[in-house]
């Protein structure tokens, strides 16, 4: 008994080394650079010898591209999806297509790194596309990041429609309305909280993903303005910089542990919100 | 002028209210083309990853290790066996570890207290956090107890931290699956409540367990961003011998391959991609034959 409630107090106490882990690095970094010039800079130049400069913005823009980028590209595909799955699908097509989804979801995202940067953006962006995009751009991180989370949205936002009982639906049919309408007007409000449980924590993820864009957003920090430009995100600079040679106790080190810092605390803060989303919907029937 | 009987007994018209008015037609049309998205990229992905690397599919790609002068020539052995040591030490990590947490939450604990609710929704979020995450986690532990970072143990322990929350979620769903019956008829024989749970509950449960482990190691196969925070060496030249052996992994060496502007490079990576997904498969082939084979219907 004891042991295996220890076996689950672990996963308190894995949080509890997390924090720790990222909270006394990163309070060492800002002993020497202020809170203020980390959270409002707008040059972040941390390897430039005498010249550094820990403004964090330039990640921030970078990472709030990528993910923008990938919402726009998983939440109306992936709901378009779910609602066909959920409400339309034949029984044999949607137990095709559901594992079809699944090995979507189950392809290591450094596969879908190399394929932003060897398909994406030279060929779909530059040749099919026309656009003027380099190897990296934030548009080709944030499409292919849209296209890793497109099952996440999916798969939950179908969960949530599946559980909507019956009976709404055909007291719907009921008063004359047809499928479409039962879907959009009965089905999809009735899901809701657990449609936007999928889209937020779609939206954690796309915070926290990091392949994807170290291999194809660029390795260069910089306020990013525009889709078509190239920019490092919080994860980008993490991965980057890990593989490079930093010795732990060093200015240089802890600078990571202070990114790595917020970016926990921002997927947190997004967790929660999903978390209490899921409770919710769960208590709707 | 039609009469009241006509009126009422012509039929809807279709073309605004039915299932094949022009609105709903295109709402179809556009949920299919969202789905047919989703799955046409991913033959994309496939295809063009098959055929960036079919070529280097050769038998060095096995034998040789990662060359930074001759690409041409160099291959994947010591990422293919530091991934074996390090999925294997996960597996023996993560698994007794996750199961034990699992039954104590599904079957011991009281969800009204306080401290297993928090448990409860650490768990959510942790199967949440961001996967470099674990790997800054690992780095300082590391530091603390004194241990090298980059060696096979510390890559065992960052994954096996990564998918331990999801071996507990997938676990209580197998044991929530087993019926109430079941507990009752062995403590109505007498046996204890650790007793029914190691000899009846758990075993019942097992070909869930292994279906979502399976799963969650072949996610954690997939994992590179902790065990870049590691400093997994990348041009190794030598296979893993034990935990305190230097490593790197598939997924590592994918990256490494990718971010070199070479296209010798990019078609190894390309060839080890092949690789990567074919161990996947596997791994799900496995899981789905476990769940298919020994499923039971109560």
């Amino acid at each position: 008994m004891v042991v295996l409630a220890g076996a689950s107090l672990l996963s308190v106490l894995v949080t509890v080394g997390i924090v720790l882990s990222l909270l006394l690095p990163a309070l060492s970094f800002f002993r020497e650079v202020s809170v203020s010039e980390f959270l409002f800079g707008t040059r972040w130049t941390p390897r430039f010898t005498g010249q550094e400069s820990y403004g964090v913005l330039p990640l921030i823009t970078g990472t709030a591209w990528t993910t923008f980028i990938g919402l726009l590209v998983a939440i109306p595909f992936g709901l378009g999806a779910a609602v066909y799955l959920a409400e339309y699908a034949p029984w044999r097509v949607r137990k095709v297509l559901k594992p079809v989804l699944e090995v979507l979801a189950g392809i290591p995202s450094v596969v879908y790194g190399f394929f932003a940067l060897t398909f994406v953006a030279p060929f779909v962006l530059d040749d099919l596309l026309g656009l003027d995009v380099g190897t990296f751009s934030v548009l080709s991180a944030g499409i292919v990041l849209g296209i890793m989370i497109i099952p996440t949205v999916a798969s939950l936002s179908e969960d949530a429609m599946s559980a909507v009982p019956d009976s709404l639906r055909q007291g719907s049919f009921a008063l004359g309305a047809n499928k479409m309408r039962t879907t959009l007007r009965v089905v999809f409000p009735a899901a809701v909280s657990g449609i936007a449980a999928s889209i937020v924590l779609a939206l954690s993820r796309a915070v926290g993903e990091t392949m994807i864009v170290a291999l194809a957003a660029g390795t260069q920090a910089r306020m990013v303005g525009g889709p078509t430009e190239f920019g490092q995100t919080m994860t980008g600079f993490i991965a980057q910089t890990a593989t490079g040679e930093s010795t732990p106790g060093t200015l240089s080190y802890n600078t990571l542990f202070a990114v790595g810092l917020l970016l926990f605390a921002i997927t947190f803060v997004i967790n929660m919100i999903s978390i209490r989303l899921v409770r919710k919907f769960r208590e709707a029937y | 002028m039609a009469t009241i009987g006509q009126i009422a007994t012509r039929p809807l018209r279709a073309e605004q209210h039915g299932e094949r008015s022009l609105a709903s037609i295109a709402f179809l049309v556009t949920l299919w083309l969202a789905l047919a998205f989703a799955v046409l990229c991913l033959i994309t992905l496939l295809v063009t990853s098959f055929l960036d690397g079919v070529g280097r599919l050769d038998g060095n790609l096995f034998t040789q290790y990662s060359s930074q002068v001759r690409p041409e020539t160099g291959g994947a052995r010591a990422a293919i066996w530091g991934t074996v040591w390090v999925i294997g030490l996960t597996a023996v990590l993560a698994i007794p570890l996750g199961v034990a947490a699992a039954v104590y939450l599904e079957e011991f604990a009281d969800p009204d207290r306080w401290y297993n609710r928090l448990v409860e929704v650490n768990l959510q979020n942790l199967a949440a956090v961001p996967a470099i995450v674990y790997g800054m986690l690992t780095a300082g532990l590391a530091l603390t107890i004194g241990l090298r970072r980059g060696v096979v143990l510390a890559g065992g322990i960052a994954l096996a931290l990564l998918i331990l929350p999801v071996i507990i979620i997938t676990t209580r769903e197998a044991l929530r699956a087993v019926p109430a019956e079941i507990r009752q008829g062995s403590l109505a024989l007498g046996a204890t409540p650790l007793m029914t749970v190691w000899k009846q509950t758990l075993p019942s449960a097992v070909p869930g367990v292994a279906t979502g482990t399976i799963l969650a190691l072949s996610r954690a196969l997939g994992e590179a961003a902790p065990l870049l925070l590691l400093g997994a060496v990348v041009f190794i030249r030598f296979d893993p011998d034990g935990l305190m052996s230097g490593f790197t992994t598939m997924p590592v060496q994918i990256f490494n391959w990718a971010s070199q502007p070479q296209a010798e490079f990019r078609e190894l990576a390309a060839a080890a991609i092949i690789v990567l997904l074919a161990m996947l498969l596997l791994m799900n082939a496995v899981a789905i034959l476990i769940r298919n084979r020994y499923q039971r219907r109560w």
